[in-house]
């Protein structure tokens, strides 16, 4: 399990993180070494073992479809770094 | 028992004698800690105090304290983790993405402790987004362990993530503080501060509004100075959660009571693979003394096999970042948090919002998430983590049925110092060696300081126990603490001038 430079653009592209030319084959370096150390559990046997899917065996509840909280858009819209009249502003998405 | 003579050296259970019999009000004791906070400010224990909010409630405390009304918790000062949303009070994670956020709510284990009378002190420092073991990757700088090296002026870190919260109870600033334990950012940072930390089963407490990193092994609890004030404290924290589903619809016992109980009869599970090597005989022979400890007061000691312990790390460095890189993509510089100047596109905007956001080992974090979780390495990566992570959970089920609780080490090492572990990410993932394993089983344990190294820093002993058992779990804490007679505390080197 290895990544090189052209995956770690790739899933930095993904993950919706920058990274300047210079960063890349650093982070290419660190992330082997993590990587490295994690394939160690290639050599654990899991045949027949299920996946861990919840910690404590319970059912997921059902609610009463009811309306609880809401119309607060002025809460929401609070931490906003750009908002005019309870829209977000971003740069033009459609030329 | 007497009350110790200065209101900073109460616990929780010492305030609330001395709030109730009225030897001191809530507004003086708020205060007390206050100046506590102001003079140590060189630790860096917070990244932001509410003295106004402190007083305010104070106040409150003591008019309900003269009614004769009062609540379970009702003056007790604390100071919360920067990970816990506080309505109209900034809640970074310890993130520059997060510096200016102010939530518009509340958590549900903070708004617990105020229905209960509790008093907020301030906004303890962290990991950024709790991804760290020695509070070193906060933006808001490192804290400072207020133990040194006996003869030393080295500064050390206190653990991490919850190493602002560590660092102000073990240095008298507040009686307790909340924590979040993922792999370990409780019971890791509690350890080498010498303090009490307890991370109960996952469940027990809500992660309604606790700013999310790992989702299925986050888990709330108390850091404290004594045994019962961690179970004074649960009581206040747990309970049912409508808004976090995960979160079990089970009654939530007296922890307090029962607590002196003792361990004869009890089972103790010694856990061989946690004997690892290079770690510093003191470790292995501070455990042989707890276990010690509890057969002399009556319990068995019984030899246990957890096979895939050594797998714990690996699996914790795929699940955890996994759900980070979920958990994270919130972040986008268009909703809340830290927004990019200039960005010319959308797409530019996320990506240059997010990299100056976050810090190195968030972005790290991310990145192996992402990967892991990427088309084509799904399976090999994560489905396989989450595989090996059932047969972690088995072995645990296997040793409960020989015994009551496991007794451990809490780390593999004292606090190190500031630094000396910085630009190894492996090296400092292997502080929560001892810790991890718990959060993939979901499991409660509790980290009590039992001694010092020979240059005199604080070591823990973890006791770690079934699913909902946290009574039993703090009985054998309290027998640990009893035996142990930890008296030892950090010089206030910070007060000297």
């Amino acid at each position: 399990m290895s990544v090189d430079e052209k995956t770690v653009r790739h899933i930095a592209r993904l993950a919706r993180i920058a990274l300047s030319d210079e960063q890349v084959a650093p982070m290419a370096d660190e992330l082997n070494g993590i990587l490295g150390w994690i394939e160690q559990l290639k050599d654990v046997d899991v045949s027949g073992v299920p996946p861990l899917t919840s910690v404590v065996a319970q059912r997921l509840r059902m609610r009463e479809d009811i309306v609880t909280e809401g119309d607060e858009a002025e809460a929401l819209m609070s931490n906003a770094p750009q908002a005019e009249d309870r829209f977000f502003v971003v740069p033009k998405v459609v030329e | 028992m007497p009350l110790p003579s200065a209101a900073t050296e109460f616990t929780v259970a010492d305030a609330r004698q001395a709030l109730r019999s009225g030897k001191i009000s809530a507004v003086e004791l708020a205060r007390a800690s206050l100046q506590a906070m102001a003079a140590a400010r060189p630790l860096n224990a917070f990244v932001t105090e509410t003295p106004e909010h402190a007083l305010a409630m104070a106040a409150e405390s003591d008019r309900r304290i003269a009614a004769d009304e009062p609540r379970p918790l009702e003056g007790i000062p604390l100071a919360i983790k920067d990970l816990f949303c506080t309505k109209g009070v900034r809640t970074t994670a310890g993130s520059r993405i997060l510096e200016d956020f102010i939530p518009p709510y509340e958590s549900s284990v903070t708004q617990n402790l105020w229905d209960c009378g509790a008093v907020l002190l301030g906004k303890t420092n962290m990991d950024e987004f709790a991804m760290g073991s020695s509070n070193e990757t906060s933006h808001f700088g490192p804290v400072v362990n207020p133990w040194r090296a006996r003869d030393s002026n080295q500064n050390v870190v206190p653990g991490g993530s919850s190493g602002g919260s560590a660092a102000a109870v073990a240095a008298r600033l507040c009686p307790a503080a909340t924590g979040t334990d993922t792999g370990g950012s409780i019971r890791q940072p509690a350890a080498v501060s010498g303090i009490v930390g307890l991370k109960p089963t996952y469940g027990r407490c809500s992660r309604r509004g606790i700013v999310a990193f790992a989702s299925s092994l986050d888990q709330a609890g108390p850091m404290t100075r004594s045994v019962r004030d961690a179970a004074i404290l649960l009581n206040a924290m747990a309970g049912m959660d409508s808004r976090d589903s995960t979160c079990v619809d089970l009654p939530v016992p007296d922890h307090e009571k029962g607590i002196e109980q003792g361990v004869r009869g009890l089972r103790v599970g010694v856990p061989r693979e946690y004997r690892i090597e290079g770690a510093p005989p003191e470790i292995d022979a501070l455990w042989a003394k707890g276990a010690e400890w509890l057969r002399s007061q009556g319990a068995e000691i019984v030899d246990i096999s957890l096979p895939h312990t050594r797998h714990a790390l690996p699996v914790y460095y795929i699940v955890a970042p996994a759900e980070a890189s979920s958990n994270l993509a919130r972040y986008d510089g268009v909703r809340y948090g830290r927004r990019a100047s200039g960005a010319r596109d959308v797409m530019e905007l996320y990506e240059r919002s997010r990299a100056e956001g976050f810090g190195a080992e968030v972005r790290r974090r991310i990145l192996i998430g992402t990967y892991v979780l990427s088309a084509g390495y799904y399976d090999a990566n994560y489905v396989r983590a989450q595989k090996v992570r059932t047969l972690i959970a088995r072995d645990f089920d296997e040793a409960f049925e020989r015994c009551d609780v496991l007794l451990t080490p809490s780390t593999p090492g004292p606090a190190f110092a500031l630094g000396a572990k910085s630009h190894d990410p492996v090296s400092m993932y292997l502080n929560d060696v001892f810790t991890v394993t718990v959060n993939l089983a979901g499991l409660p344990a509790i980290s009590v300081p039992a001694g010092l190294t020979k240059t005199g820093l604080p070591l823990g002993l973890q006791v770690i126990g079934r699913a909902f058992e946290e009574p039993i779990v703090l009985r054998a804490a309290h027998a640990i603490e009893q035996a142990a007679d930890f008296a030892a505390r950090p010089n206030r080197w910070w007060d000297a001038g």
